[in-house]
């Protein structure tokens, strides 16, 4: 047997199910967006009709669509920052030499990533509650008038964003909190003898050192938040006035409450689109960085 | 959204929807019978009908020992997804309950038996159903006959429970009967406590049920044969504009139902006077309301333009599907849950109203004031369009009711673009209902 026929003998049964389960659904799901398949179709499959890409025309004059990807697109700008962000300030805190009982909090920090979405969900209702939750109440010591958390289209949108960050930042935390751990200290010391500050040092060694982890945390973060459907569907069923459909959201309903499984894999396909191409932008943004920084 | 392998997960997004599609279509074309002609019936119920079902059940094992019945609750949030899956998938039950604006979805899947044979060769009266909630199990067959595709087993209709001292103290002896009663009582009510935290009526923006009951008060919601929208024409914008009248001149607090903590807590205090609900709320207001409230509420019929109107013919029915390969049996629970003795006890328990007007001789219903105001408006009650995809119209007329009620749209361009949206909804029932008159 000449080598690369082992090569394939041994690849062999991967591709199979790789075959089998990814790419046969996926085609499948392609040549479904380009049908009309819905409940009559499900009753009598000689009403399916082929449609072309009148299902991708519609969607792009369906305004709910725009809002839906409107809406991901705030989830995704506005909560990836704020997660990444809040998963790096814990890990600092938690890598620095003054924090006692280390692993502790880390573990507390820890646990909302693996508690249930719909546990939690269930107490950031009440938390978020108008007349009786506890931020309001916090924010009413302040002297701040309560806000309408779930209620207002205004805020049901920051309020998920505060619910996903809270629940996802431990996650990255932990990551990163490897990285730092494995920055070596000689650079900070060498640092401090040419007279670098405590901002200094985490600019110009903390920051250029972690920078390809958090690039990964980035698109990792980046391309699950696209996917941005339990709190939602949890927490608000979309509402109020649809501020928080999410495009994820806007499939399921489609495809599984209305059976519009046509339109659903359309809308698949297109989030398919959006995410790949912002993954594509990040990493190329790494890559020409660390181009740049090599030449 | 979990995270881990989040990467690979994009492309399984795609692939998810994809799958279940594919495993549908084989699911309708490959017929294979799981089920066990000989094991117990499979019988699927919502909610608290589904927690109380089984204590109707010992008359019925002493009369047909052979057969076991094996409940499935299921929450009404997920019940019409997880019947379609089922249907997909082949999975479904042998006998159901059935929320009543279901069935034409389920008819139009033809998976539910016909039942008017069984039905005339059975103890159960079919002219002793309320008739206007028997109709909405009526469904049109491809030779135009009305086919029975279910049998009621409770109805919900939707009325008014309201505060008869607050309605006395602001002036007011009976109920409002009409539009305009209603809207002065509520504006009284409103300006006698006069501190913006006690309104006329409760109507959570998220319960399409009112504003359908005030539609139908005017007429048709769809038009040519339920084909297209009618929601642009005179009858239905005259019902969403009284309906937004109320929110936009403070008689009703814009909110949805999750943001009322505890509806029957606030009625009590007075935050709102009317609440349009369910029979399920007689036995909620006597439990959750305190002692000092009890004896200050009463129901009375939806007021309609002029004089009591109509309201919404909503329920559940009992459905056999036809896949079932049990239905004998299963006819038989259906018949013994429709025996006039079980609807009453069935109705000491949860409080359901019973869809046959026999079982209305109980006392405990005879005598009880806020059913009979259920039984009063249950003859004048409107069924709701028969095609699948009224569930969606139903829900969309909600949302656009929402957006003229938060002021991000007028009436005039809301109700517009709603038709618009409905008709190209029913472009395919269209073309069905055209290819089927050209066969």
């Amino acid at each position: 047997m000449k080598r690369s026929q082992v090569g394939w003998v041994f690849a062999g049964p991967a591709l199979l199910v790789i075959a089998v389960f990814f790419a046969l659904p996926v085609a499948a799901g392609l040549a479904l967006s380009l049908t009309d398949f819905d409940l009559y179709a499900l009753a009598d499959i000689s009403t399916l009709r082929f449609v072309g890409l009148d299902n991708y025309l519609r969607l792009l004059h369906t305004p709910l669509f725009w809002q839906a990807l409107f809406n991901t697109f705030y989830f995704v700008a506005v909560g990836v920052p704020v997660s990444i962000g809040l998963s790096l300030g814990a890990a600092l805190l938690l890598d620095s030499k003054l924090a006692r009982f280390q692993s502790f909090f880390r573990t507390a920090l820890f646990a909302p990533v693996v508690t249930t979405v719909v546990a939690v969900a269930v107490i950031w209702r009440y938390l978020l509650h108008t007349r009786y939750g506890l931020i309001n109440q916090a924010l009413d010591a302040l002297g701040i008038s309560p806000v309408d958390w779930l209620g207002n289209p205004h805020w049901s949108m920051p309020a998920i964003i505060l619910f996903a960050a809270w629940k996802n930042f431990g996650y990255n935390m932990i990551i990163l909190l490897a990285a730092l751990q494995a920055i070596p200290r000689d650079l900070y010391e060498a640092a401090r003898v040419d007279g670098a500050g405590t901002f200094a040092r985490l600019r110009h060694i903390t920051l250029p050192m972690l920078t390809p982890t958090l690039v990964m945390v980035g698109i990792l973060t980046l391309s699950g938040y696209f996917q941005l459907f339990a709190e939602p569907y949890v927490m608000t069923q979309g509402g109020p006035l649809r501020s928080t459909v999410s495009a994820l959201y806007f499939m399921y309903e489609e495809g599984f409450r209305w059976w519009n499984l046509g339109n659903a894999s359309a809308v698949a396909f297109l989030l398919f689109i959006v995410i790949f191409t912002a993954t594509w932008v990040l990493t190329r943004f790494d890559r020409d960085r660390s181009e740049a920084s090599a030449s | 959204m979990q995270r881990r392998a989040a990467l690979r997960r994009v492309g399984l997004a795609v692939g998810a929807s994809v799958g279940v599609a594919a495993g549908a279509s084989l699911g309708v074309t490959g017929c294979m019978r799981r089920a066990d002609p000989r094991g117990p019936l499979d019988f699927w119920a919502m909610g608290r009908e589904a927690e109380v079902v089984a204590e109707l059940l010992p008359p019925f094992r002493q009369r047909h020992p052979g057969i076991e019945v094996r409940i499935q609750q299921l929450p009404w949030t997920a019940a019409h997804e997880k019947l379609l899956t089922a249907y997909a998938g082949d999975a479904l039950p042998d006998l159901c309950q059935l929320g009543n604006t279901w069935i034409p979805e389920f008819a139009a899947l033809d998976a539910l038996e016909p039942l008017d044979e069984r039905v005339a060769a059975s103890s159960v009266k079919r002219d002793d159903y309320f008739s206007g909630i028997l109709e909405t199990n009526l469904m049109p067959a491809r030779d135009g006959r009305n086919v029975l595709r279910g049998l009621p087993w409770y109805v919900d209709t939707r009325l008014l429970f309201y505060r008869t001292d607050l309605l006395r103290a602001a002036g007011y002896a009976r109920a409002p009967q009409s539009w305009a009663e209603w809207r002065e009582a509520m504006t009284a009510i409103v300006r006698r406590a006069g501190d913006g935290q006690h309104f006329g009526a409760l109507l959570p923006l998220n319960e399409p049920d009112p504003l359908l009951a005030l539609a139908f008060q005017q007429g048709d919601v769809l038009a040519d044969g339920a084909t297209r929208g009618a929601f642009s024409r005179e009858p239905f914008r005259r019902a969403i504009g009284f309906y937004a009248e109320l929110f936009h001149s403070g008689l009703a607090p814009v909110m949805t139902n999750t943001q009322v903590s505890n509806v029957w807590d606030e009625f009590a205090r007075g935050m709102f006077s009317f609440y349009i609900s369910g029979p399920w709320n007689i036995g909620e207001f006597r439990r959750r309301l305190p002692a000092s409230a009890q004896g200050s509420w009463a129901t009375a019929p939806l007021p309609g333009p002029h004089g009591p109107g109509v309201s919404t013919a909503g329920g559940s029915s009992l459905a056999l599907f036809a896949s079932s390969a049990r239905k004998e049996a299963a006819w038989k629970l259906i018949e013994f849950l429709s025996e006039t003795a079980t609807m009453q006890r069935f109705h000491a328990l949860t409080g359901n109203l019973p869809p046959r007007r026999s079982a209305w001789d109980d006392p405990r219903l005879a005598n009880d004031a806020p059913s009979r105001a259920f039984a009063d408006q249950l003859e004048r009650v409107h069924p709701a369009p028969k095609i699948p995809e009224w569930e969606r119209i139903f829900q969309e007329m909600q949302a656009t009711a929402e957006r003229v009620v938060r002021r991000t749209q007028g009436i005039e361009a809301a109700t517009v673009q709603l038709d618009a949206w409905v008709d190209a909804l029913l472009e395919k029932r269209r073309w069905m209902l055209a290819r089927g008159a050209a066969r």
